[in-house]
């Protein structure tokens, strides 16, 4: 169900829909929450599986081996029989740790709205050629094997016609397959590490299978052209990763593919306050994937990079049970609790709220200020808005003296039948 | 004929065991190393008739977006990969196309369809995949 606009409060909403967020969002409707609403930066939803056109997934959950939109397609229908709601195109700016979420997007422009619980599903991303610091120039023809995997996959270009891969993770694996199916020339895949770096299955089944060379212990040394890129130099490393002299070699080719890491992604999550570990990159969570900020709580990449999206539906399951059950909490919470309202010359009554059961147990004392003084008999009284339920004569009333007043135990049925108590300071 | 031992790594599923098969040409007499049934299954087939299960992408007109991702019902024939991307690189559909939706049937007589793997809907159209306007 897509939205064009959205409520002032939701039970959940969860940050991006991909497999963790789809995940989440299903997990908090089968557990109890009412409202729940996915937010989703692209017009679509599946996240990254969109583009994750070969088959793999599901092998843990469905027994299946399923192509990546095909994964997705179940969440999907899903979410939507459940009656998870959508707003798509539409980026988060902010969210507070009070879990007051502000976004952007063109389909209900600029939103405010609260959540009882949030989800983080913001996933990860692609590691670049400045974060891994390529010398050479800087052509056209460097791509992160994602962004690659985009345009051939999704939006149906070709970023070239002869490719080498440095990174031998998952992703540039696949791609090696997929540009040699598509007609390309891929030359060599290059892995600085003494080991794969991705599952021996994609080794086999993309790279042997296809005959594309694999060279572990190498890396990029250097990047040729000027306009586009012309060639790469590729070099031998010791253990220490420095680049062994006399090893070097050029490779011609036209497109360099980066397959050097995934980070999670979480700008929002330190917007909202959350503590993130240095080593996952990712927020800090217990078991229930509640992050160090009560009732914002995280699944799948965006905390940790798993090896099998299967995983990650999974820990967006725990993550959007736990939330549900939170917001649950919180609500039968308030709904026990009845609000103070300052009525005619008050200006603040504290406690704000009142539990309605603390009555069973004894009166209840409430203080309050009021607005101007009173230098006669006033009455000061307590009623649901339009029957009074106790009041108190004072003498006189001052802004600098704290009001006190007694809400008696007997008073117990009507404040259980009362949606506010309404305080206010008259003349007697 | 003499036996022979052959490594392969088996692809079923992403643990990817070493197998070590012990064999008479195509004829399998032990495997080693599987973690599970399916592991000998595997070599069997990959001394056999190797095969693997093709994903791909086909043109559509109209869509929300100019492809659709498309898949083999089954593994197919190593050697009829390349020809199985010829034959769909000529296919273009026409948007709306729905998951499960056949492209190909029957691929060769290997009894093996080509199938959607996602609903595409037509431009401006709205469905359960998007919320797209």
């Amino acid at each position: 169900m897509s939205l064009d606009r959205v409520k002032p409060i939701y039970d959940v909403v969860v940050i991006g829909s991909g497999p963790g967020g789809l995940g989440a969002a299903i997990a908090a409707k089968k557990n109890g929450a009412d409202d729940v609403l996915i937010i989703e930066r692209d017009n679509e939803l599946g996240g990254i599986l969109v583009q994750c056109i070969h088959n793999g997934f599901g092998v843990e959950i469905f027994k299946e081996d399923l192509p990546g939109p095909l994964y997705a397609h179940r969440f999907i229908q899903e979410a939507n029989s459940l009656g998870v709601e959508v707003l798509s195109d539409t980026m988060v700016l902010d969210i507070t740790p009070l879990r007051k979420i502000t976004a952007v997007g063109k389909r209900a422009g600029f939103v405010e709205l609260e959540a009882r619980a949030i989800v983080l599903a913001m996933g990860c991303r692609e590691r670049t050629r400045a974060q891994i610091r390529i010398p050479g120039t800087r052509p056209a023809g460097i791509y992160t094997a994602g962004t690659a995997q985009r345009f051939v996959n999704v939006e149906g270009y070709m970023p070239g016609n002869r490719f080498v891969i440095l990174g031998s993770g998952d992703i540039g694996m696949i791609m090696a397959r997929r540009l040699t199916l598509e007609g390309a020339k891929v030359e060599r895949v290059l892995e600085i590490m003494p080991f794969l770096t991705g599952l021996t299955r994609n080794y086999v089944q993309c790279l042997l299978d296809y005959n594309i060379p694999l060279e572990l212990r190498h890396t990029v040394s250097r990047i040729l052209g000027n306009y586009r890129v012309e060639a790469v130099e590729a070099v031998e490393v010791d253990e220490n990763w420095n680049p062994i002299p006399g090893t070097e070699e050029i490779i011609p080719c036209d497109t360099l593919l980066l397959s050097v890491g995934l980070i999670p992604e979480n700008e929002l999550s330190r917007k909202a306050g959350v503590i993130l570990d240095p080593n996952t990159g990712g927020p800090v969570v217990d078991e229930s994937m509640q992050t160090s900020v009560s009732g914002i709580f995280a699944a799948g990449n965006v905390v940790h990079v798993y090896d099998l999206v299967d995983w990650v539906t999974e820990a967006g399951f725990i993550a959007g049970k736990s939330a549900a059950k939170y917001a649950v909490e919180m609500k039968k919470g308030i709904s026990r609790q009845v609000k103070l309202v300052a009525g005619a010359n008050v200006r603040y009554i504290v406690p704000q709220y009142l539990d309605s059961e603390s009555l069973a147990e004894s009166d209840q004392r409430i203080q309050l200020r009021v607005v101007r003084p009173i230098e006669e008999k006033v009455w000061v009284e307590v009623t649901d808005g339009e029957h009074l339920i106790t009041r108190k004569l004072e003498r006189y009333v001052r802004p600098g003296e704290i009001v006190t007043i007694k809400i008696p135990k007997k008073a117990y049925d009507e404040v259980q039948k009362a949606d506010k108590l309404v305080v206010r300071v008259t003349r007697s | 004929m003499s036996e022979m031992e052959t490594k392969i790594i088996c692809i079923t599923c992403p643990v990817g065991c070493s197998l070590v098969v012990t064999h008479e040409d195509q004829k399998v007499i032990k495997v080693e190393g599987n973690q599970c049934r399916k592991g000998i299954e595997y070599a069997q087939n990959e001394l056999r008739d190797p095969r693997r299960m093709v994903t791909t992408t086909v043109k559509v007109k109209g869509g929300l977006h100019p492809l659709v991702p498309v898949y083999t019902s089954a593994p197919i024939p190593k050697p009829l990969i390349f020809e199985l991307i010829k034959k769909l690189r000529g296919v273009e559909l026409e948007a709306p196309v729905k998951v499960g939706q056949a492209i190909l049937k029957d691929f060769l007589g290997t009894g093996v369809d080509v199938l959607a793997a996602r609903d595409l809907p037509q431009v401006g159209q709205k469905t359960s995949e998007t919320g797209s306007g």
